[in-house]
C-alpha cells in the first residue's frame, strides 16, 4: 500500500508505507524561501498523527534532500516532535552530519510557548479604559501644576539666590529661535486673517448701508482675540513641538540623566531659558500679529471698498483705545507660559523609544493649544465681569 | 604583506574609494572574504570599518572600485536583482536598530511577510524558533525593544538578522556593551550558528576574545586599505607597529593566554 501527497507534485516529500511503517521521504529544498509550500505538503497524516497510536513507526529519510536551513529543519523536528507526543515512534534517518548539528540546534530551541494573558470582554475592556483615562488625565493635570510650581521656583531660585548660574547665551538664542524666526509666518497668517474678516465684514455690513464699521469690526477682532491668540497657536505648533521633540530627544539619548549627575539641574538649564524666551517674545509676536491684521484689513478695505489708508486710519483711532490693545496682549505672556511649560514637561515625559518621541510631540501640540483657547475663555469672561 | 586575493570568494573588493568631501578614507581598497569563514575586521578609530562594512550592504556607495557578493556585481545590478541578493545577508547593527513600535517576534517577521509573503501560525513559530537560537528567553517574543536591555537587543537584532537563513551575516561589533559572560556566550552562538547553518560570517570588532576564539581570518584596516589579512597566529607575526600594539599588548596577551588555556582544558 502506498500513499502520497499533493506536495509530490513538487519534489519535496514522499510518503509510502512499508509493514506498518510510514516512511516520508523528503527531497528538493528545504529552506525558509519554500516554508510556506513545505507546510503545505506536511498537512494531513503528518502534522496530525492521528493513526500514530500504538507505537507506530515513522522513518523521515533526509537523504534526498538538496538544502535545508533552520527553518526546513524546524519543520522535520517538529513533524517528529508530533508524531512522537500522539504515541508514536519516529526515527529520522540519512541525516548528515551537518543535518545532525543543525537538527540539535532547532530541538535545543524547541520550548513550550509562554502562555498569553486572556483578553478581558468588550465592556469590561471599555469600562476599564474609560476609567484609566479618567484617572490619567487627572495625574496629568497634577503633573502639570507641579512642574510649573517647579519651574517658577527654580526662576525665583536663578533670580535671587544664583543670578550667576542663569543662562543667558541660551535664553536669547531660545527667543532668537522662536521669536524673530516665527516672524514670517506669524505676519503673514495675520494679514491674511485680516484681510479674510475685511472682506467677509463689508458683505454683512453692506445690508445695513455700515460699510466704514469694516474698520471697527477688524480692529476690535484683531486686537482683542485673533492677533495674539493666532501667534499663539502658531507658536504651540512650532515651538512647543520642537521643545518636546528637542528635550525628548535628549531625554532618551540620556542627556538629561548626565545632567543630573553633573550636578545640573535640567529645569534651570532646559526649561527656564525656554520659558522666559517665549514669555519675551510672544508679547512682541502678538504686537507684530496685530500690525499685520490691521495691515491687512486696512488694504483690502482700500481695495475693495475704496476706503484710503488716510480715513482708515482715522477711523481706527475712534474705534479703539489703548485698552483694546492691552486687552490682547496681557494674555500673551500667560499664553507663553503655558505653551513652554506643556511643551517641556512632554519632552520631559519621554521614555522608552523614539515612538515616544512623536507620540509626546503631538500631545504637546495638542494640549497646549487646547489650554490656550481654554485660557483665552477664562480672560473673555474676567474681562467681561469687569467689564473692559 | 599576506595575499589578500583568493579563489573564489563570496565577497571580492576590488580598489574601493571613500572619500567624505575631502577626507579620504579606503583608496584602493582590495579584500576578499571565503565562503563560510569567520572574518573579523578591526583598525584603529577613525579607519573606516564601519563605513566599509555599509559599504558592502549598499548603504554607501563607493567614490570607486568594484563590488562583488555572490559573484554579482552588485553595484551595477538592476534593483529587482539587488533586493534578490540583499535576501541572501542579514545586518545587525551597532544597537540593533529593531523597529521600536513593533515586538521583538514582529520584527523577525518583517522580512518574512515582506520577502516570502508567509502567513499563518508558521510566522509564529519561525518567530519563536529564531528567539531561540539566538539565546533570547520564550518571554522576548511580545516585548518592544525599550524593554529589552542592551544585551537582549543585540539578540533580538540577530534574531532579525537571521530570520531569512541568510548566507552572509554582518555583524557591527556584537559583543561591544556585553558583559564578558554574555560576549563569550555570543561569540559562542555565533561559531555554533555558524557550524549549524553554515553562512558566511564577516564582522567589526574591538574585542580580542572574539578574535581570539572564533575569528577564522582577521583583516587589519589602516592607512586607507586593508594591511594584511591573516589568522590570529599571522597577526602575531607582524612587525608592523600598529599591529604589534594591538596584538601584544596586555589585553591581546591576556586573550591569547585565555584561548590557549580553554584549549588545554578540552584536550585534556
Amino acid at each position: 500500500m502506498s500513499r502520497t501527497t499533493s506536495a509530490e507534485a513538487v519534489g519535496l516529500l514522499r510518503l509510502s508505507e512499508q509493514q506498518g511503517t510510514l516512511r516520508a521521504e523528503l527531497s528538493g529544498r528545504w529552506v525558509v524561501a519554500n516554508a510556506a509550500r513545505l507546510e503545505k505538503a506536511l498537512a494531513g497524516p503528518l502534522t496530525d498523527p492521528r493513526d500514530a497510536g500504538a507505537g507506530r513507526a515513522l522513518e523521515i529519510d533526509l537523504s534526498g534532500i538538496e538544502a535545508i536551513d533552520t527553518v526546513g529543519a524546524w519543520l522535520v523536528h517538529r513533524t517528529a516532535a508530533r508524531w512522537r507526543q500522539a504515541g508514536g515512534a519516529p526515527v529520522i534517518t540519512g541525516a548528515s552530519a551537518d543535518h545532525e548539528v543543525l537538527l540539535g540546534q532547532v530541538a535545543k530551541a524547541d520550548r513550550p510557548a509562554p502562555e498569553k494573558p486572556r483578553r478581558a470582554g468588550l465592556v469590561t475592556r471599555t469600562l476599564h479604559d474609560f476609567g484609566r483615562s479618567v484617572s490619567l488625565a487627572a495625574d496629568e493635570a497634577l503633573r502639570l501644576v507641579s512642574f510649573l510650581g517647579e519651574t517658577v521656583a527654580a526662576m525665583f531660585r536663578l533670580a535671587f539666590l544664583h543670578p550667576g548660574r542663569f543662562r543667558v547665551t541660551s535664553t536669547f538664542a531660545q527667543a532668537q529661535a522662536v521669536g524673530i524666526e516665527a516672524m514670517p509666518i506669524v505676519g503673514l497668517i495675520s494679514f491674511l486673517i485680516g484681510v479674510v474678516i475685511a472682506y467677509q465684514g463689508v458683505d454683512q455690513l453692506a445690508m445695513f448701508g455700515a460699510q466704514i464699521f469694516v474698520v471697527n469690526l477688524v480692529a476690535v477682532s484683531v486686537l482683542r482675540e485673533l492677533g495674539i491668540l493666532l501667534a499663539a497657536i502658531v507658536i504651540s505648533g512650532r515651538s512647543g513641538s520642537s521643545f518636546t521633540a528637542q528635550i525628548g530627544s535628549m531625554k532618551l539619548n540620556e542627556e538629561v540623566d548626565a545632567m543630573r549627575t553633573l550636578g545640573l539641574d535640567p529645569i534651570e538649564v532646559l526649561v527656564v531659558p525656554r520659558v522666559l524666551a517665549l514669555m519675551i517674545m510672544l508679547p512682541g509676536l502678538a504686537f507684530f500679529a496685530d500690525l499685520m491684521g490691521l495691515l491687512g484689513g486696512m488694504l483690502m478695505s482700500w481695495g475693495v471698498l475704496g476706503i484710503p489708508p488716510d480715513v482708515f486710519m482715522s477711523r481706527l483711532a475712534n474705534a479703539v483705545t489703548w485698552k483694546t490693545f492691552f486687552v490682547g496682549v496681557v494674555k500673551a505672556p500667560f499664553f507663553a507660559v503655558t505653551i513652554a511649560v506643556v511643551g517641556c514637561l512632554e519632552g520631559l515625559q519621554v521614555e522608552g523609544s523614539s515612538e515616544s518621541v512623536g507620540r509626546r510631540t503631538t500631545q504637546s501640540v495638542v494640549k497646549s493649544i487646547f489650554l490656550v483657547i481654554v485660557l483665552d475663555a477664562i480672560f473673555s469672561i474676567f474681562f467681561a465681569t469687569i467689564g473692559i | 604583506m599576506a595575499d589578500t586575493r583568493d579563489e573564489n570568494p563570496i565577497i571580492r573588493l576590488r580598489g574601493i574609494r571613500n572619500a567624505f568631501g575631502r577626507q579620504v578614507v579606503h583608496d584602493k581598497l582590495d579584500l576578499d572574504v571565503r565562503r563560510g569563514e569567520i572574518i573579523a575586521l578591526v583598525g584603529g578609530s577613525g579607519t573606516g570599518k564601519s563605513v566599509l562594512l555599509r559599504t558592502i550592504v549598499g548603504l554607501n556607495r563607493p567614490a570607486a572600485g568594484s563590488i562583488e557578493v555572490f559573484g554579482q556585481d552588485i553595484l551595477h545590478l538592476p534593483v529587482i536583482e539587488r533586493r534578490k541578493v540583499e535576501q541572501r545577508w542579514g545586518i545587525l547593527f551597532q544597537n540593533g536598530a529593531l523597529f521600536s513600535s513593533l515586538t521583538v517576534a514582529q520584527n523577525i517577521q518583517v522580512p518574512l511577510k515582506e520577502h516570502l509573503g508567509l502567513k499563518g501560525p508558521i510566522l509564529d513559530e519561525i518567530a519563536a524558533l529564531k528567539i531561540a537560537l539566538a539565546g533570547l528567553p520564550p518571554e522576548a517574543a511580545d516585548k518592544y525593544p525599550s524593554e529589552l536591555s542592551g544585551g537582549m537587543k543585540k539578540r533580538a537584532g540577530l534574531a532579525r538578522a537571521l530570520a531569512l537563513d541568510p548566507e552572509i551575516v554582518f555583524l557591527d561589533e556584537p559583543t561591544a556593551g556585553l558583559d564578558p559572560i554574555g560576549a563569550a556566550a555570543f561569540d559562542q552562538l555565533i561559531a555554533d550558528l555558524r557550524d549549524a547553518i553554515g553562512f558566511t560570517v564577516f564582522l567589526v570588532t574591538h574585542d580580542l576574545d572574539t578574535l581570539a576564539t572564533v575569528c577564522d581570518r582577521i583583516a587589519v584596516l589602516g592607512e586607507k586599505r586593508v594591511m594584511v589579512v591573516g589568522t590570529m597566529s599571522d597577526m602575531l607575526e607582524q612587525t608592523n607597529p600598529w599591529i604589534v600594539e594591538y596584538f601584544h599588548g596586555p589585553r591581546g596577551r591576556a586573550a591569547m593566554d585565555a584561548k590557549a588555556r580553554n584549549e588545554a582544558r578540552d584536550a585534556g
